[in-house]
């Protein structure tokens, strides 16, 4: 199998002659019940070296970093070696962190109502024994770490008052100090588990400035990752899996987006691009009026029959809270959502309400809001539908399950088995399912928030030929999104907010990715006015 | 469209799982009775366990209620003691009809539901903390009405309805149960109702992002419980033919411990119906064996606690130990 850029298989990259990879994962494999999630992986790491992992969800990614943090057992015939020195693998409990490997999950276990200071001791907290703490000491020696890295947080902050990016910064601190106290001087590995997905551009970039230094001090640093544009800026190498196989290995500035795209899907991907024209005679599906709600101010909008509308800004800019009120999950202060000759308050607004009317919102918090993780796909899905297969003994399972099987074909659901756990699926399934779950009610406006994140390529163009159909048939659909690749994929139109109200529409031929970063970047002068003023009054 | 293969292979894991309680329950009667040859597997003996411990079937069919829907009912013993003495008073020293005492005893329940919903959905107290306290509220106003004593010369009659009668040897209460139980099963498993609080209790924001009036069905769920354990308290009353304003709150623990118990079994990983009228049994073959070998009371509170703790365990063990969801 060879790739565009791909190394040849000693090819590493030594600093100096004979230097010994951070971490030498050989011939990982793994097998859960009948299938083989890893199969024969070589990953290689070298000593202050940041390197990305990618690949499609279920290509074995997660897998192979939890079997190094040595959550699994590998298969027999795999050996682990780090600096040189062969190691138990799978490693002991305590046997990674005793090694100075640390790991950040994108939940990045902390504690929301405990101080920033109480969650950088968590890791000493946990481990050692220690009946006097001495909090003036522990206060020092986090604004040491923070100094060193340039972080301007307090301390004394509750985490949950913390935007999130400030939140993955603390993670991350947090691991390299642990590292620090556990590995030699220059040594250790840090592995972020996808951390980027919920910060807004600025934080990325923080996040980013933050890794540079780590590595500055010696550490390695894995970032398993999707965002192909964040991997070819940040890491030095990366390595790509696919089907639990590798894929290949690459220097990441000389292998372009189409190469990763490659490595990652096993051939070319033709992008899913809609059609920008929609007839200018279509029938309005849904109007907003004079929406006020936190950080949306005064937005007035209209969708019609067939489009898909974007919506986007900065994190902060309100474009967010449009789904959120007109579905009554999150009501408004004022406004009116007209509904073809219906007028209906927002403020009074109920999912219920919202549902009578054929209007469906899917959250981005996916197991949390959108969709029940301990419960079944087939649970999942009907739910909307149950009074489709109400018979006069109640419930029809059986025709529940046939029902389910179907949408999973159609929506290309893996594994398609609708007993399973919706929890058990990879993110893209997911997102499969809970989309199923809408769309199969046809709805008069389907609204989605941050549709694909987390979801690979892959599938994203899978939930993408899904939406563009809905649209056909005559769905109206909204999607607020940070991502304007996608939204330049799929829209129609997009209205770009800034600081609460809609300050740019791009339509047709202007809907590209770099224009709709351009707008959302761009500065508005009346609206920073009209705020200045506003808060002067 | 092909369709993808649906011939699903036996999964003897998940098979063992489901019925594990009911086998350990068929072998520790098999181990009494082997212990007991002449005491322990008789008719009499069957009879009676499945008779009198209907009350307890009913009160952990009050809780699997609310548990489904993410909700503690810490008062259902209370209400029950208090249905129970409720009927005493009314009957025995009042005079009252059992056609009005009854349906008073069962009024006086819904109540206690509705205070503790009053205080969980509008304060946004959690429900262990409220029911808890109701459950202790009850429980004194039963002592006060009573005089803290026992009150007996129930009407015979609902001694009659209750255990006095008999169908194929065993009394009325246990097809009250049985009957009780399969109306759970129903509502659980095939009404949309049984589907909305079970998406109440596993995802509170994603029910209500469902269109779920997420606050009318614990609401629902928590009248539902308060008026079951009233109706136990109907047929505890009925068991015995007198009140007395202690035992019930025996009855909590048992009951708490066949709810959980029962998640493991039939279905796993849910509260449901059948695996609490499993958990029961269990528990009361091992108590009155136990007993029926001279052993001492207090083995009895031995044997719940341990039983509960072993059986999640052991139910724990099958699942890999991942954590179980039980909310």
């Amino acid at each position: 199998m060879s790739a565009a850029g791909a190394l040849p298989a000693d090819g590493l990259p030594r600093r100096v002659p004979g230097e010994a990879p951070a971490l030498y994962a050989r011939n990982v494999s793994k097998v859960f019940g009948t299938s083989r999630v890893l199969d024969g992986v070589d990953f290689a790491v070298m000593p202050a070296e940041v390197h990305g992992l990618l690949g499609a969800n279920g290509s074995g990614k997660s897998t192979l970093i939890k079997t190094i943090a040595g959550l699994h057992a590998p298969e027999p015939g795999a050996e682990l070696i780090l600096y040189g020195q062969g190691v138990p693998f799978p490693l002991p409990a305590g046997g990674a962190r005793a090694n100075g490997i640390s790991f950040v999950h994108q939940h990045l276990a902390l504690i929301p109502s405990l101080t920033v200071l109480e969650n950088m001791m968590l890791n000493d907290l946990a481990t050692a024994q220690n009946w006097r703490i001495n909090w003036a000491r522990a206060r020092n020696r986090v604004a040491e770490v923070f100094d060193r890295f340039d972080i301007a947080i307090d301390p004394q902050a509750r985490v949950a008052d913390l935007p999130q990016a400030d939140r993955a910064l603390i993670a991350i601190t947090r691991a390299f100090d642990e590292i620090e106290t556990h590995a030699p001087e220059g040594r250790g590995i840090l592995i972020l588990d996808e951390p980027t997905p919920f910060l807004p551009k600025a934080g990325v970039d923080q996040l980013f400035s933050l890794i540079r230094a780590v590595k500055a001090n010696g550490v390695s640093v894995i970032l398993v990752a999707h965002d192909i544009d964040e991997i070819r800026e940040i890491t030095d190498r990366a390595t790509i899996l696919r089907d639990g196989k590798l894929a290949g290995t690459v220097y990441s500035a000389e292998t372009d987006h189409a190469g990763f795209m490659e490595l990652i899907m096993g051939q070319k991907v033709s992008l899913f691009q809609a059609g920008k024209d929609l007839a200018p005679d279509r029938p309005v599906a849904a109007r907003v009026r004079g929406l006020v709600s936190k950080a949306a101010e005064d937005v007035t909008l209209e969708i019609r029959q067939g489009e898909i509308l974007g919506l986007t800004g900065l994190i902060g800019s309100g474009f967010d809270r449009v789904p959120e009120a007109i579905y009554g999950a999150d009501p408004a202060t004022a406004g009116q959502l007209v509904l073809g000759d219906e007028i209906l308050d927002l403020p009074g607004m109920t999912p219920g309400k919202a549902m009578a009317r054929g209007v469906a919102f899917l959250p981005a918090d996916r197991l949390g809001r959108a969709g029940a993780g301990s419960l079944s796909i087939a649970d999942n899905m009907s739910l909307p539908v149950l009074g489709k297969f109400r018979t006069m003994f109640g419930i029809d399972w059986a025709a529940i399950e046939r029902h389910c099987l179907e949408l999973g074909g159609i929506y290309d659901i893996r594994p398609n088995r609708p007993g399973l756990r919706l929890g058990a699926l990879s993110g893209g399934n997911a997102q499969k399912v809970l989309m199923a779950k809408w769309l199969q009610t046809r709805p008069r406006l389907l609204m989605l928030d941050e549709p694909t994140q987390g979801v690979d390529v892959g599938a994203r163009q899978r939930l993408f030929q899904a939406l563009d159909a809905a649209a056909r048939e005559g769905s109206a659909i909204l999607i607020a999104s940070t991502d304007p690749e996608q939204l330049a994929q799929l829209c129609h139109r997009v209205l770009v907010f800034s600081k609460g109200r809609i300050v740019s529409e791009l339509t047709g031929a202007r809907i590209t990715k770099e224009a709709i970063s351009h707008e959302t970047l761009a500065i508005h002068p009346g609206v920073a006015v009209d705020h200045i003023k506003e808060a002067a009054e | 469209m092909s369709r993808p293969a649906t011939g699903k292979p036996l999964n003897w894991a998940r098979l063992g799982e489901s019925y594990a309680l009911l086998v350990a329950m068929v072998v520790l009667f098999c181990i009494f009775g082997l212990a007991l040859p002449k005491t322990f597997p008789t008719w009499g003996n069957v009879s009676t366990m499945l008779g009198s411990q209907a009350v307890l079937v009913f009160l952990t069919l009050a809780l699997i209620v609310p548990l489904t829907s993410g909700d503690f009912d810490m008062s259902v013993a209370a209400v029950l003691t208090m249905a129970a003495m409720l009927i005493a008073i009314l009957n025995a020293r009042l005079g009252v009809s059992l056609f009005l005492a009854i349906p008073v005893a069962l009024v006086v329940g819904l109540l206690v539901g509705v205070v503790n919903a009053f205080f969980i959905l509008y304060f946004r107290i959690p429900s262990l903390i409220v029911t808890l306290g109701t459950g202790t509220f009850v429980n004194g106003i039963v002592l006060w009405i009573s005089n803290s004593a026992t009150i007996g010369g129930i009407d015979f009659a609902l001694v009659m309805w209750v255990v006095g009668t008999r169908l194929f040897g065993i009394p009325l209460a246990f097809y009250y149960a049985i009957g009780m139980a399969l109306l759970i099963w129903y509502v659980f498993g095939y009404t949309a109702a049984g589907r909305r609080l079970l998406f109440v209790g596993r995802g509170r924001e994603v029910a209500r992002l469902s269109g779920i009036p997420v606050d009318r069905v614990r609401a629902a769920a928590l009248l539902t419980s308060s008026f079951i354990a009233a109706l136990a308290g109907v047929l505890y009353a009925g068991t015995i033919g007198a009140a007395d304003p202690n035992s019930g709150n025996s009855f909590l623990l048992p009951a708490f411990a066949a709810a959980f118990l029962g998640a493991t079994a039939i279905t796993p990983g849910r509260f449901n119906p059948m695996g609490s009228v499993v958990a029961v049994y269990f528990i009361v073959i091992g108590i009155t064996g136990l007993t029926m070998l001279g052993i001492q009371s207090y083995v009895q509170n031995l044997f719940y606690g341990g039983a509960l703790v072993t059986a999640v365990a052991l139910s724990q063990l099958v699942r890999k130990r991942e954590p179980q969801d039980f909310n």
